[in-house]
């Protein structure tokens, strides 16, 4: 995904070199063009659809203030991504300190995987249980173990682009995508 | 039994395996190191497990209106943050005026009993106090934030 961003770098430029100029509908284009995948990085983290939605927005809304700081050389999606990871984060630690109102674990997820198997209903059900055992583990993740699993299952990311965004080392990524899904298998054992 | 090094290069090459990214070479090298080891076999069947769920996991589309007004959205955030800084401006500088000009006669007040003073001094310094607790925590928390700084090596 990241080389679509990639490929499409010249024209985010030239969008970001319009941006800068004062021209807010080139802003407005970059939002039309990310903010698909700025909200779902935001929900793979957050859970919440209203909180994923208000975390995409406000991070745009940021970056449009900090237009003039944008490298245009460089991908335009990379330098939003630090600023919604960090609000992201921020949001979820945060929301650790209050007492968090009851949601049923994995409501952030598309039933995709249940409809597949209605023909077999035992099999999609046991599917389904795991699904909830797995979301509510990964609601529980490290944030930082969270984001690097999001980024390689929801994404489909390589281990490079996943490095390259974070900014962390390839070993890194894979060390964190380990001791996320060993927590994603103790859940999944649990009686 | 595996030693810690080899672990850890199973472990690595598992996480490979399960993304696709590993080479003819690696695959050999990963079932060479889980043959004769029970308890990378079963380390390996959970987590080819997890990766068998988390593959069928997608995320939930929100409705599609959302889309529509997306940007609009945030065009109006931006000027609604440009009207918080105005209006904290405005109430700012008034308000720490009016502040300093009430401490001035509360200071200069001679009429006012010393039991009464006190408490307003406290008060006053309490409230301070607070309000600078409560900021150095902020700009503390800023600079310390774990996820602000990532190691590159």
């Amino acid at each position: 995904m990241l080389q679509t961003a990639d490929a499409g770098q010249t024209d985010d430029g030239a969008l970001v070199r319009r941006a800068q100029a004062g021209d807010a509908e080139a802003f407005g284009l970059l939002v039309e063009r990310y903010m698909r995948r700025a909200y779902f990085a935001a929900l793979a983290l957050v859970s919440r659809r209203e909180d994923a939605l208000d975390l995409s927005q406000e991070a745009f809304a940021r970056a449009f203030l900090a237009r003039r700081s944008i490298d245009p050389e460089r991908p335009f999606y990379a330098w939003l991504y630090q600023i919604l990871r960090r609000l992201c984060f921020n949001f979820l630690r945060d929301r650790r300190t209050r007492a968090r109102t009851f949601e049923a674990a994995g409501t952030w997820l598309a039933d995709e995987a249940a409809e597949r198997f209605r023909s077999d209903p035992a099999d999609a059900l046991a599917r389904r249980e795991a699904q909830r055992r797995v979301a509510a583990a990964m609601e529980a993740l490290p944030a930082r173990e969270r984001e690097v699993l999001a980024l390689k299952e929801f994404e489909s990311l390589t281990y490079r682009e996943i490095a390259s965004l974070v900014g962390i080392p390839v070993g890194t990524v894979m060390s964190r995508l380990y001791s996320a899904r060993r927590r994603l298998a103790d859940a999944l054992e649990e009686p | 039994m595996q030693d810690g090094a080899a672990l850890e290069r199973a472990r690595t090459l598992m996480m490979q395996a399960l993304d696709g990214e590993i080479s003819a070479g690696e695959r050999r090298e990963l079932d060479d190191l889980i043959t004769g080891s029970p308890e990378l076999v079963a380390e390996w069947r959970r987590l080819r497990r997890v990766k068998e769920v988390t593959t069928d996991m997608t995320l939930q589309n929100p409705p599609a209106e959302i889309w529509d007004g997306y940007w609009t959205s945030v065009y109006r955030r931006t000027e609604r943050g440009l009207a918080w800084v105005l209006i904290s401006i405005g109430v700012t500088i008034p308000a720490a005026y009016w502040v300093w000009h009430v401490i001035r006669s509360f200071l200069a007040d001679t009429n006012m009993p010393l039991f009464l003073k006190l408490p307003i001094a406290a008060l006053a310094i309490g409230v301070l106090l607070l309000v600078i607790s409560v900021v150095r925590e902020k700009l503390f928390t800023a600079r310390r934030d774990p996820y602000v700084k990532e190691v590159i090596r």
